[in-house]
């Protein structure tokens, strides 16, 4: 209860934050959509190319892409700690927050919320339902639960392995330049995974399982026979993840000691 | 004179070695990057053995060799200028008895020469041993394409360097310094060769600059474009470097006379 009305305070003054720079929000949502259209535009050109990838068709490739869009947008909105070393641990701002009552975590959540973001996931439920409709999905009663399931899943695998990656600042005094590779492996997880070789099968299934993010949960709806088992583990390895890379996180702060400024 | 300039190549230099920690998680993620298109384009390609003009063993090369050219010829010369402008310390730099933009792009020569030197050539060596790239034997190749390098980096230096000076006009240029990265890195053809796109937008794309950035240097590589031909794409790209500076001077003219210092 004390955090809801905490998540409360903090969306009002995002509210007003965003109210005196208006433009930028805008400007934010315009880049945001204009990079997700190249990469759905470079879908559109592979498949002039040829008729399947990895024996996917380009409409289901599609819909998998505007799947991961959902959990990715529902990310970026929550964990926006990209420049967490430089803000908190080399000007010390970490110290204020670990003042505070509520857990450190969340107030780090809280304060850089970006809702914005949340746009892209909008966008990825109609490139689904687009996609979707064109391959004729039929959906029963249950998919609309089990697509929450999977995107609370894949949110949290996201921001396990997110939070872990962030939480070696409290180790290491000099930015180590890693959290970008997060970014870049999710060059990965937008395609059908049964295009890679074993070794990066395995790596985005059990070592960072960003398949669960994108593909395995996306296929469910699109091939239930073959797709309906790995999809259903999403959930258990988001609860994990985001276990372990809290675990790790409150680790790091019980070893930090300030930069000393 | 040229000797100052020569200096800030090597402090820039200089710099970025004292934090070379950063590009070693650098060649990690062009590794992650170039295996990404490789696997994609590996199932695009399926069993034809050629598409777009090009073989899959030049397209697996083009990949390689197209990033690792990024390395060399990206930087963040907008923002810097950008952020010089937002923050008034531009005006200082006018005063200075040295061409600021020309300082700049010195700046952006020594990063550039530090990641080439640092990153691309490990990272190529790397790269070679885990995909099956094909190296150009022919010494002229490497030659031209060596040069075309240099002026992949100079016209995306320019195009970077006219992005910033845009802070002169607009109290906010973020949202167009982030397009126009979106923007290099597709139509450069970086992410997808030219020769690859729909016909109506090739013939477009082939009249714009940036396509002399990434895909004039690979295509030469790969040895997709051979003889005379590699030639005339040098020469294009030398157009392209010429043809840039006007705006860029135009632009720097127009900003002295009207420098709005926010805040201060």
């Amino acid at each position: 209860m004390y955090a809801l009305s905490l998540v409360g305070e903090y969306l009002k003054n995002y509210l007003k934050r965003r109210l005196t720079y208006r433009s930028d929000f805008w400007v934010e949502i315009a880049s945001d959509l204009m990079f997700q259209g190249v990469n759905l535009f470079f879908i559109l050109v592979v498949f002039m190319h040829t008729p399947f990838l990895g024996g996917w068709s380009q409409d289901e490739v599609v819909f998998i892409y505007g799947f991961f869009m959902v959990p990715n947008g529902i990310f970026n909105c929550l964990f926006n700690l990209w420049g967490f070393t430089e803000r908190y641990i080399v000007k010390g701002e970490m110290d204020r927050v670990l003042t505070r009552p509520a857990h450190n975590l969340l107030q780090l959540v809280l304060e850089n919320l970006d809702p914005a973001s949340l746009f892209g996931s909008v966008v990825g439920i109609v490139v689904m339902a687009v996609a979707g409709g064109k391959i004729g999905l039929e959906w029963t009663w249950y998919d609309p639960f089990l697509f929450v399931l999977f995107t609370v899943g894949a949110v949290m695998i996201y921001g396990g392995v997110y939070v872990a990656l962030t939480a070696i600042s409290f180790f290491s005094d000099a930015p180590t330049g890693i959290l970008p590779l997060m970014w870049n492996i999710q060059n990965y997880v937008r395609y059908p995974v049964n295009i890679y070789n074993k070794a990066i099968r395995f790596t985005l299934t059990f070592v960072l399982p960003f398949a669960f993010v994108g593909f395995y949960p996306a296929a469910y709806f699109l091939d239930r026979e073959h797709w309906t088992a790995p999809a259903l583990w999403t959930p258990v390895v988001g609860a994990v993840f985001f276990k372990l890379g809290v675990a790790f996180w409150n680790y790091g702060v019980r070893k930090y000691r300030g930069a000393g400024s | 004179m040229l000797s100052a300039y020569a200096d800030l190549i090597r402090i820039r230099f200089l710099t970025m070695l004292a934090y070379r920690v950063n590009y070693y998680s650098g060649i990690v993620i062009y590794a992650i990057n170039i295996g990404a298109y490789y696997f994609l384009w590996l199932a695009v390609y399926g069993n034809n053995e050629s598409l777009g003009g090009m073989t899959s063993a030049q397209m697996t090369t083009y990949i390689a060799v197209s990033w690792m050219a990024r390395a060399f010829y990206f930087n963040n010369l907008d923002r810097e200028i950008a952020n010089d402008i937002r923050d008034g310390s531009v005006a200082v730099q006018f005063i200075r008895p040295y061409n600021y933009l020309l300082v700049k792009t010195m700046q952006g020569f020594g990063e550039g020469l530090f990641r080439l030197l640092m990153f691309s050539v490990p990272g190529m060596v790397v790269v070679s041993l885990l995909f099956p790239v094909v190296f150009p034997t022919d010494p002229l190749v490497w030659g031209v394409f060596l040069t075309m390098l240099l002026l992949s980096f100079l016209i995306n230096s320019e195009i970077n360097i006219l992005t910033g000076l845009f802070a002169f006009f607009v109290e906010n240029n973020e949202g167009m310094m982030r397009m126009k990265r979106v923007a290099v890195d597709l139509f450069s053809g970086l992410i997808i060769p030219l020769s690859f796109f729909p016909d109506a937008m090739r013939v477009v794309l082939e009249w714009l600059p940036f396509q002399a950035i990434a895909y004039l240097p690979g295509s030469v590589f790969t040895g997709r474009v051979t003889g005379g031909e590699a030639y005339r794409l040098l020469i294009v790209q030398l157009a392209w470097c010429a043809a840039l500076i006007a705006p860029i001077w135009a632009m720097w003219r127009a900003a002295r006379r009207r420098l709005f210092v926010q805040g201060g």
